[in-house]
């Protein structure tokens, strides 16, 4: 049953940054946008095991912290090669200054 | 031990996806977040700055060269041609791959695309292969771009200062390419979705070498071959000696890029055709940060890195012994001191993933 869980505090991540955020064995990224939106995705990229956290985040994508490819991480849309399969998004809301995420 | 398998399709590329050593996560030095995101930064000026130079030293050197032809004057310019068109293309390849060049996307683009061409990569075969290269760096059967495998095969590596094996793989795999896309190995690194377009890229390449040939053969002179095809060979030598300074000597099969990577000062013209890849271990620590910023890189994190070799000669006088020790002992590598401000290296996981055979390192 989806559980909605506090990953942190809305000042913990900068505008057009990320955070990681690991829970029950899964790890999760925390997107804080240009316009000071929210935003969940699965932590790793689809490509090849490994963590978004060391990426770039440039307006509304996600680069790839081991290549170029990038992703739209308002709604995971793979958008650059070397990256094809979109990632997961996961519903997130903020309330009394935290950002919490629905996990499944 | 059993000698190493260089086949992606291999036992040990198998091994190390069941053992957790493909795809593993990395040993990073700290950097404050602020401070990495600043250098992530892109810009289109430096490499503007820098292709505008590249380009127009090449139609300069060519020009001269062609004027010149077929005199022995033309040598300096033609030699000085093929540098830029057979060695700065690789870096050029590397960096726009990488799409960290430029800021702008298009530019990164069509720069790795003349650039594929020039250095004889299909550019959709090889973006996919790079990007493995950087997931699994040396970790054998799994890393595609591996310069130097065990033992060193020294007749090849002299041949490559020429452009000899690679050229001589090129056109056959090209026509395999065009025929029926990417080869059995190709597949395991390059999606499905993006087999036509290796294809299509083969079929082009194919296309303007059949053209240049037609011309030489029309003006009957190989004029046409020095300005494309030939410079691949005959200014090889420079990408290859850089290039085989990145890994060569150096640990496999370990997830620190302090133990499998080199960094190496060397004099401006070489850092200028080479773009700045003598900061090695810091690029692939941290692939995303651009050329332009790698000198500030490996000020931010020297103190967790073992010294830099100080000139191009200095580091082929420690690798080249090495690679001499390895065709007796296959299992030998250098293994750098790391200064007393250094965290140590890394090497738990992959003796963990390797038990008994987990590598001996120099004494």
């Amino acid at each position: 049953m989806p559980t909605w869980i506090r990953a942190c505090a809305t000042d913990e991540i900068d505008q057009e940054d990320l955070i990681r955020f690991d829970y029950d064995g899964a790890t999760y990224a925390i997107y804080h946008s240009p316009e000071g939106e929210f935003f969940a995705t699965a932590g790793k990229c689809t490509h090849e095991e490994v963590h978004l956290c060391d990426g770039l985040v440039m307006g509304h994508l996600i680069e790839w912290p081991k290549h170029n490819g990038q992703f739209d991480y308002r709604t995971g849309e793979a958008k650059r090669a070397p990256v094809c399969v979109n990632l997961r998004t996961y519903p997130i809301k903020v309330d009394g200054g935290a950002v919490y995420l629905e996990v499944p | 031990m059993a000698k190493r398998d260089y086949s992606l399709m291999g036992p040990d590329g198998a091994r190390a996806v069941e053992s957790g050593l493909a795809a593993a996560e990395w040993y990073h030095s700290d950097v404050p977040r602020k401070v990495m995101k600043d250098l992530m930064q892109r810009s289109d000026q430096p490499a503007i700055r820098d292709t505008i130079l590249l380009y127009g030293c090449m139609i300069a050197f060519a020009g001269i060269g062609i004027a010149l032809w077929p005199t022995w004057w033309a040598l300096p310019f033609w030699l000085a041609y093929g540098v830029l068109y057979g060695s700065a293309s690789d870096s050029r390849w590397h960096e726009c791959g990488h799409g960290t060049a430029f800021r702008t996307a298009w530019m990164n683009n069509a720069v790795y695309e003349i650039a594929s061409f020039m250095i004889m990569r299909n550019s959709a075969t090889w973006r996919w292969s790079h990007a493995r290269h950087h997931t699994d760096t040396y970790i054998v059967g799994r890393d595609p771009e591996i310069a130097i495998m065990r033992p060193p095969a020294f007749i090849k590596l002299i041949g490559s200062f020429f452009g000899i094996p690679e050229v001589i793989d090129f056109f056959p795999r090209m026509i395999r390419n065009a025929l029926s896309g990417p080869t059995l190995d190709e597949r395991t690194f390059v999606p499905q979705s993006e087999w036509g377009k290796v294809q299509r890229v083969a079929i082009i390449y194919l296309a303007i070498y059949a053209a240049t040939l037609g011309l030489a053969v029309w003006m009957q002179s190989i004029l046409p071959l020095m300005v494309i095809g030939l410079p691949r060979m005959y200014g090889a030598w420079h990408h290859v000696m850089t290039g085989l300074l990145q890994h060569g000597g150096l640990a496999d099969n370990v997830i620190d890029h302090r133990l499998n990577s080199r960094t190496v000062f060397m004099n401006p013209v070489s850092q200028f055709i080479y773009w700045n890849m003598n900061y090695h271990v810091e690029h692939h620590m941290f692939p995303v940060v651009p050329y332009h910023a790698l000198p500030r890189l490996y000020a931010a994190i020297q103190h967790d890195l073992p010294a830099p070799n100080p000139s191009i000669a200095a580091a082929f006088a420690e690798m080249w012994p090495a690679l001499k020790r390895q065709l007796q002992n296959e299992e030998y590598f250098l293994k750098r001191d790391l200064p007393g401000t250094a965290k140590p290296y890394r090497e738990d996981f992959h003796r963990a993933a390797l038990g008994a055979q987990a590598a001996a390192p120099a004494e």
